[in-house]
């Protein structure tokens, strides 16, 4: 007779501080109250400290800070579409447009930064907002069809008809005014970006969106006007996509096709996907792990986009939890193994 | 002038048609919408290219052999990736996406940009029909493309697995409850739609030279049919064809051949403003439609 081998199996509890549900703690010290502060307030100050040391990380690392606080931003945007059951592809949309509305105006009327990158957001916004109108009465992947389709068309359509400088684009923009200015600005726009949308999508405002994901018949049998929430919710994703694409066309004082480019749509889709979709802070993680990977890997050229295509699509298939959500429960629950039988 | 308006109208349509197909007869029938398809269209073109150049296989082994491999591949690609996330529309589209991504992509690292790579024509030289050239590669396409549409008529109306399709198709749970086994006919719709896809892949890539960025003018154009036409009817991917094949020729003989893919976005802001579903989406109308 053989014996049963003993087998174990991993427990998790919640730790104490948690009382009833997600987001009801009792707190009961200032330890307990750091606990809780410390994951929010760290990332905060890392991110408002690290342009103060620009000298010590060299300005190429705060070039990469940017560049990350925009893809972060289109990501952020990205998550706000899916949590009301829209998915993109296409974030290159809303960045190409935002950007070239703001280098047109500038390279038009000659209008300061100050002006055209708030009037090229909601510009951008709004066009991309009329753009998408059509498809948000349909369901399913047309939303997804369009999104994709469209940045490529546009640029076909700039392409040929010449307008905004065709192919050549529209340089020698105005630059911004100052180096604080290029760096700050980004990182409180991200933030104040990150903290609304995670705000927002708990308040009722934000429970009629997830209805009409989950079940937007129900949501409509509510007498809500399902349409009209999906518009808002788009013109919202649109505002914080335009604003990355305003923004960089004055810190590159250039804007032409590649504001179009795949590069826009694949990074902050993979930086969601990669960080957790559905928590906001998920996505923001993801594209600080993965812009500056992937500027530490620039040497391999278009070979980054097939990583970046393969990481999606393991996490889809085989991760689809993503980082953030690991480390939140790693975070606030024990883990121990039990004696089985 | 005006007869080879109509004559190339035709072929352009046809073209279109034969690029949408594969796309369409996925969507239509596994609900999934495949956007890795500009992926393997030119996937199927760089292998004939590779069986030909590098292990010098004779035209029509090669083109078997790719269609066959290809097919294989979507196959593949439904049991392995899709079948975990089936259900999620946000997990395959994202997925069938990334894969299309990474499949041009690794062609681009690759190497595989320059004007070398051509197919050859099926065969060459040109006849005159009523004063106006065309090369048998054209006379070709038309045949194959309408072949492809008798074929799947017949396939879809009077064999067991086109019959099981077309039950999926319509309704899954009753077409599971009568002994269809749904992830068989989806795998195989994909590996169709695939397929198709190579198919079109090796009769049209000819006329030009195999670039990275027909892989994403090809889901354009997909896109585009289908919208125009209804993501899963037949008969709207010919009329949608027609419309935009004849629209085009026109756009490109009396404006300037620059803005025949204007013609793709236009057709999408009327068709989406006008009848979401597509001019001929019938049975999906309900449950795409909000």
């Amino acid at each position: 007779m053989n014996k049963e081998p003993i087998k174990f199996r991993k427990e998790r509890l919640d730790r104490g501080i948690k009382a009833r549900c997600e987001d009801i703690f009792a707190l009961s010290s200032y330890r307990e109250i750091l606990y809780l502060l410390l994951p929010r307030v760290l990332p905060v100050a890392l991110l408002l400290v690290f342009p103060l040391f620009k000298d010590i990380v060299g300005l190429y690392w705060e070039k990469v800070l940017v560049i990350t606080c925009a893809i972060a931003l289109l990501s952020l945007s990205w998550d706000w579409l899916a949590s009301v059951g829209l998915i993109s592809l296409g974030q290159a949309l809303f960045f190409g447009v935002g950007a070239y509305v703001t280098g047109s105006l500038n390279y038009a009327f000659k209008w300061p930064p100050l002006i055209t990158i708030p009037l090229g957001t909601l510009g951008g916004a709004l066009i991309c907002t009329l753009l998408l109108l059509p498809v948000l009465r349909l369901r399913g992947v047309y939303f997804a069809i369009v999104t994709l389709t469209l940045p490529l068309l546009l640029m076909r359509f700039i392409e040929t008809t010449k307008i905004l400088g065709g192919t050549e684009g529209l340089s020698a923009l105005t630059p911004l005014p100052s180096l604080w200015v290029e760096l700050y600005v980004p990182v409180f726009t991200l933030l104040i970006c990150l903290f609304g949308f995670r705000r927002l999508i708990n308040e009722d405002y934000g429970l009629v969106l997830q209805g009409i994901r989950d079940n937007d018949r129900a949501v409509m049998s509510g007498a809500i006007n399902i349409y009209w929430f999906k518009t808002q919710a788009v013109f919202l994703a649109a505002l914080v996509g335009s604003f990355p694409g305003a923004f960089m066309t004055h810190y590159y004082q250039f804007v032409g096709m590649p504001a179009f480019a795949l590069d826009y749509s694949i990074l902050p889709l993979t930086a969601a996907v990669l960080g957790g979709v559905g928590t906001f802070a998920g996505p923001t993680l993801g594209a600080f792990i993965l812009v500056p990977l992937s500027e530490v890997l620039r040497a391999f050229g278009t070979l980054r986009v097939v990583f970046y295509s393969a990481i999606l699509i393991i996490c889809v298939v085989g991760l689809p939890e993503g980082v953030f959500h690991y480390i939140r429960r790693k975070y606030h629950q024990f883990e121990r193994m039990v004696e089985v039988g | 002038m005006l007869l080879s308006i109509l004559i190339y109208g035709l072929i352009n349509s046809i073209i279109l048609a034969l690029t949408a197909i594969g796309f369409s007869l996925t969507f239509g029938i596994s609900g999934v919408a495949n956007f890795a398809y500009g992926g393997f269209y030119i996937l199927s073109g760089f292998l004939v290219w590779m069986l030909l150049n590098y292990l010098r296989f004779p035209l029509l082994l090669a083109i078997a052999l790719t269609i066959g491999v290809v097919g294989l591949l979507g196959f593949i690609t439904y049991w392995i990736i899709l079948l975990r996330v089936r259900g999620i529309a946000l997990s395959e589209v994202i997925a069938t996406f990334a894969l299309g991504v990474g499949i041009l992509e690794l062609f681009r690292y690759l190497g595989f940009v320059t004007y070398e790579f051509t197919l050859p024509y099926l065969k060459k030289g040109m006849i005159l029909i009523a004063g106006v050239p065309v090369d048998y590669q054209r006379l070709y396409i038309i045949g194959i493309g309408l072949a492809l549409v008798l074929f799947l008529y017949f396939f879809t109306h009077h064999t067991r697995i086109g019959l099981s399709f077309r039950g999926i198709a319509q309704n899954e749970r009753t077409a599971i409850s009568l002994g269809i086994r749904s992830d068989w006919t989806a795998a195989l719709s994909l590996a169709f739609g695939c397929a198709m896809g190579a198919l079109a892949a090796i009769v049209i890539l000819p006329l030009g030279i195999i670039s990275i960025n027909t892989g994403y003018e090809v889901l354009l154009i997909a896109v585009a049919v289908g919208i125009v036409g209804g993501l899963e009817s037949v008969s709207g991917i010919l009329i949608a064809s027609l419309i935009l094949g004849y629209t085009q020729v026109f756009t490109g003989t009396y404006l300037k051949p620059e803005w025949m893919m204007v013609v793709y976005l236009a057709a999408i802001v009327i068709v989406l403003t006008i009848k979401p579903s597509g001019l001929f989406g019938k049975f999906k109308e309900l449950e795409e439609r909000v």
